[in-house]
């Protein structure tokens, strides 16, 4: 009988903070500039430059770490971190390793059904390093220290998780935390989050942990999902045929759903880690730590209760919506303009779900200004355009955040109620088909609906469907 | 001597620190290091238990900066020392292979 | 009136008095450097037009009232390690051969806004790691006192260029003795600041808890006067000390009575030469004549000091130089097969012997399996030392002894055998460890001609103490900076007498 085989694995994952500013100098963080233009002496390595610490990092760095339970470190200190790449300007990198921002968390987390603490070991601040841009043809490589700088934090967990299922449960968890906090934007696509998979396999019911191995560039969920699979699979066969697993880094290629061990001989993995003479120690006071706590914006449970009460919505709804810290931002200033929560509930999780599907984005990724939507639910709510007109309206504010009045106005969209024009509509309706009539006459309630349709398409869309219906009945009637 | 530093541990530290010795420099570099390391050893004889390592001489924490943006582009400047550069990125030999 | 005798102070006045201009100032020091340099090589580079321009902006400004300061208009030479922007900045070093920094440090900027004219900048050993200044890329500095001895290192291009009169003043950089041991045998001031009092943004980094900033100069008052101008508050820099006073010139008193002044045993036994010996308990015995209070006394752990200072100073040093590899800026080898062998390469070539050494130890006591055993161990014995100077400065207001263990050594001769080298640190680089202010004043010459100097020590932030200390000896004495280096149109004049 083939052996049991049991998934064990932990996560480092790296966090780039909102700062406006780099971890140690000045320059800004914003993505997406020319290469090299957000660059100082600092962030580039220069002779003689020294860094300065940005007093936002840490405080980013202990809101994250109180939000997951963790311990602060009331004494903590950087450290050098020495190896030689191009992308690290100083060919060591600033980070922390003896006495790391927050240690000793957890995070609960629900898989299948169930609940389950995965804990965190420690969590660390640190630079990010540079771009590095591949040119095939030329056999060289382009160095951009935009983002060189850029803070970050490193959270560890404990090789608590078991499943794909698992990881994905911590991270969503880890993202929709630093969310809410403001923190981060947790971005994947960006690298505004990535993680790093340490995973190992043992047998069922052993209690020793198997050699793991350390999987990077993991650059979305599914990637994740795939690369646990893969790598599982790989061990496995090795265990079976009897080969030792070698612990190494490995980097995860998603076309080829493979992965391949990223050693060389020049790399000796051995960071010669030491305290960074430049900076001084952080000495966080039990005050520093209340004032953070007292800061702690309101985090989705929370968030979650206050809707039931404040707004009278489902706990499905409040679920559902509070699931974003985006998603629950323009509930929360949308419900604000048109004073309708349970509307404005369900134009998000119905048409905004389907529009983010459709166009594969992330509730992140929402440009249109929650004002267009409230403004849209009373459109609707005052009967001033139909339901149909109004979902066209709403795509038009999902992609091109349009002001819905305007665009209403505009494009004559408005709902026709002038009875004159029903009433020729309904009769001509009424005349052209006799067999509905006949139908309807004859009990058949819903030949109606064809009826309607044939006046709205008169009316082009315009008309009140309920106006519609009614006077539709009324004439039918008198037939 | 009492330290020995092997060839092997010459190749090791040559490729931490980046350094490619001749064999000359490197038999110097091991009967240097040998030389110093029996020397450092002398601080065996001084007993630090339950010293507390010091780092920073004096007691200055907490230094930070405010998160504002202050710096400019400075690209320039910044490409300005390149040993090699292409449009506006340092160039480096191929970083994978 | 020679202008190249007068100190910085005697220039600053005589041009706010209009009886000499900057520029008058910086022709004097340019023709010298013209007569001495082939035989001397104190400068990496000279900045003859920059000069001359600096010279005129500031004599505008000292006539516009702007410039008040006392060594507005006066030349001064600055170390090459220290970054000026658009100047050439190597660090003695091939890897830096043709770096020219986007910044200038605060230091030198805080000498600029004080109307300094900067004429160039000086030799010393690669990357401050030499005690001779003879592992230079560019050629050993000789001492103007005798040119076939060392100047003393690392900043021995600042020395030897104050005591040649190649310039008025200089900075150096001190990380073990860098400033003090070259000054005691080029026979000039130098002096050491507490660790955090003068901004290190721009200081080339070499052990970055132990490097300072600190003056060079013919004599107390003007040693005072820099420091007073070069220390700042930089919020540039993490590790910079906010400071009370910076009005060093104040401690420029002619009085040290009741001033308790220890000569640790422990400094003036085995391995130091007679005749430095015998000049340092003379100069104790001056302070004393003039109400100073001497004592000997045991400081303990000094042999501990060398060690745990190259264990720090080369760990510190191999992480700080990983930034040459050729891809920013520096030296880049010509061949290379891939980015591994281009940084191995480059290194190799961009770096001299010395340095190497450094850096090999450095990452060697920094891996795995060695960290606790040697960087630790050698943290721990920094906080013994600490300690073993509090005791001490619960006792004594100055501690007194010799900069180094002997005059300076003949070229050549040091570095065939490096912890040879080394030991000569002795006195100096305990006072790196604990941070503490410490400076070099010349009180004669040993038999050879050589100059000697003894080291003030101080406790944290206690510079005044130490300047009052020197100033009195120097108005006690004869003032070393008046019997000039005997080199030059002088030396033919009066014979070759070395
Ligand atoms: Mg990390
Ligand atoms: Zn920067």
């Amino acid at each position: 009988m083939a052996k049991q085989y049991e998934t064990v694995i932990g996560l480092e994952v790296h966090v780039e903070l909102a700062t406006k500013t780099k971890i140690f100098c000045g320059c800004s963080t914003e993505f997406g500039g020319a290469p090299n233009t957000h660059t100082c002496p600092v962030c580039t390595g220069m002779p003689g430059s020294l860094p300065v610490l940005n007093k936002q990092v840490v405080e980013y760095a202990m809101a994250i770490g109180l939000a997951s339970n963790c311990k602060i470190t009331q004494v903590c200190k950087f450290d050098r971190k020495n190896y030689f790449y191009p992308d690290n300007p100083q060919n060591y990198q600033i980070s922390q390793l003896y006495l790391p921002i927050a240690r000793d968390g957890y995070l609960e987390i629900e898989s299948g059904g169930l609940k389950k603490k995965v804990c965190i070991h420690e969590m660390h601040m640190e630079e990010d390093a540079g771009k590095l841009v591949h040119d095939e043809w030329d056999d060289t490589s382009l160095v951009d220290y935009n983002r060189s700088g850029v803070p970050l934090v490193e959270i560890v967990s404990e090789p608590d998780m078991r499943s794909a299922e698992e990881v994905i449960s911590y991270l969503e968890k880890l993202r929709m935390m630093i969310q809410y906090l403001g923190a981060s934007d947790c971005k994947l696509q960006e690298g505004s989050m990535r993680a790093d998979v340490n995973l190992s396999v043992r047998e069922a019911g052993s209690e020793t942990l198997g050699t793991r191995t350390e999987m990077k560039n993991l650059n979305s969920f599914k990637a994740i999902a795939r690369a646990i699979e893969g790598e599982r699979e790989r061990q496995i066969e090795l265990l079976e045929e009897g080969k030792p697993v070698i612990q190494e880094t490995r980097r995860w290629d998603d076309n080829k759903e493979h992965s391949y061990a990223m050693r060389s001989k020049e790399d000796a993995q051995d960071y010669r880690y030491f305290p960074e003479p430049d900076l001084v120690p952080i000495v966080i006071s039990d005050e520093w730590i209340a004032e953070i706590k007292s800061r702690q914006p309101e985090l989705r449970s929370e968030k979650l209760e206050r809707y039931k009460a404040e707004f009278d919505i489902p706990q499905y709804d409040a679920e559902i919506i509070t699931e974003s810290k985006r998603m629950a931002d323009i509930f929360e200033a949308a419900t604000a303009v048109c004073k309708k929560p349970k509307k404005v509930a369900n134009w998000l999780m119905v048409e905004t779900l389907r529009l983010l599907k459709e166009h594969n984005m992330e509730p992140e990724d929402i440009r249109f200004s929650p004002e267009n939507l409230g403004k849209l639910v009373e459109l609707t709510e005052a009967g001033t355009i139909n339901s149909s007109v109004a979902k066209e309206v709403f795509e038009k504010i999902f992609t091109d955040n349009i002001n819905p009045e305007k665009y209403v106005e505009e494009n004559g969209l408005k709902t026709v109620n002038d009875e004159g024009a029903m009433k020729a509509a309904i009769e001509k309706a009424i005349a052209d088909n006799p067999k509905s009539v006949e139908d309807y006459l004859g009990g058949k309630e819903k030949a109606i609906g064809f009826l309607v349709g044939q006046v709205m398409k008169a009316m082009k869309g315009k008309a009140n469907p309920g106006m519609v219906n009614q006077m539709l009945k009324e004439a039918l009637q008198e037939h | 001597m009492k330290n020995k530093i092997t060839d092997e541990v010459i190749d090791y530290v040559g490729i931490l620190a980046k350094l490619e010795l001749s064999p000359a420099e490197k038999e110097a570099a091991k009967s240097d290091m040998e030389k110093m390391l029996d020397y450092i050893d002398t601080l065996n004889e001084l007993d630090t238990e339950g010293i507390t390592p010091m780092s920073h001489v004096f007691p200055v924490n907490n230094v930070f900066r405010e998160d504002i943006v202050t710096n400019g582009n400075n690209r320039e400047a910044i490409l300005s020392n390149a040993p090699l550069r292409k449009d506006d990125s340092f160039e480096v030999p191929k970083t994978i292979g | 009136m020679d202008i190249l005798s007068l100190t910085a102070l005697q220039l600053g006045k005589a041009i706010k008095e209009r009886e000499a201009s900057a520029a008058d100032a910086v022709r004097a020091v340019l023709d010298r450097v013209k007569e001495v340099e082939p035989e001397v090589n104190s400068y990496v580079t000279l900045d003859e037009e920059g000069a001359f321009q600096q010279a005129e902006e500031v004599q505008r400004l000292i006539e516009a009232g702007e410039f008040t300061g006392p060594l507005a208009g006066v030349p001064v030479a600055v170390k090459d390690n220290i970054c000026i922007e658009g100047q050439l900045t190597t660090c003695g070093s091939r890897i830096l051969s043709n770096f020219k920094p986007v910044y200038t440090a605060e230091a030198v900027l805080n000498l600029k806004k004080a109307g300094a004219v900067v004429i160039g900048k000086t030799n010393m050993d690669e990357f401050a790691m030499g005690s001779t200044t003879e592992t230079s890329y560019y050629g050993s500095t000789k001492n103007p006192h005798n040119l076939n001895h060392v100047p003393g290192g690392s900043s021995g291009g600042s020395c030897a260029a104050v005591a040649a009169r190649e310039c008025y003043y200089a900075l150096g950089s001190d990380t073990g003795g860098s400033i003090r041991q070259p000054s005691s045998f080029c026979g000039v001031v130098g002096l050491k600041p507490t660790y955090g009092t003068v901004s290190r943004y721009g200081l080339v980094a070499y052990g970055s808890s132990l490097d300072q900033i600190g003056p060079v100069a013919k004599d107390v008052p003007d040693c005072a006067a820099i420091l007073e101008i070069i220390s700042s508050h930089d919020t540039k820099d993490s590790t910079s000390v906010k400071r009370k006073n910076y009005h060093f010139t104040e401690a420029l008193t002619e009085d040290v009575k009741g001033l308790k002044i220890g000569i640790p045993r422990d400094y003036m036994g085995k391995g130091l030469d007679k005749e430095v010996e015998e000049a340092v308990r003379k100069a104790a015995k001056v302070l004393e004549e003039n109400g100073a209070i001497v004592e000997e006394f045991d400081l303990s752990l000094v042999q501990y000091a060398i060690p745990a200072y190259y264990v720090i100073a080369s760990a510190e040093a191999s992480s700080n130089l990983e930034r040459f590899d050729g891809v920013k800026y520096g030296y880049r080898t010509a061949d290379y097969r891939d980015l591994h062998n281009m940084y191995k390469k480059t290194r190799s070539e961009g770096f001299g012997a010395e340095v190497k050494r450094r850096i090999m130890l450095g990452s060697f006591v920094l891996s795995s399996g060695y960290y606790d055993a040697y960087y630790l161990k050698a943290l721990r014995t920094k906080a013994l030392i600490k300690q073993a100077f509090d005791r001490a400065f619960e006792k004594y207001d100055v501690i007194l002894g010799p900069t180094a263990p002997s005059t300076a050594p003949e070229l050549g001769k040091s570095l065939t055998d490096p912890m040879k080298m080394y030991l000569g640190d002795i006195y100096t680089v305990a006072v790196n460890l604990a941070g503490l202010p410490a400076m070099s004043v010349p009180v004669g010459k040993d038999s050879r001609g050589l100059p000697i100097g003894i080291q003030l020590i101080g406790n944290s932030f206690q510079e005044k103490t130490l300047l009052r200390a020197a100033y009195m000896y120097e108005c006690a004495t004869e003032k070393w900076h008046e019997t000039s280096a005997n080199i030059g149109k002088e030396a033919q004049e009066n014979g070759k007498t070395i």
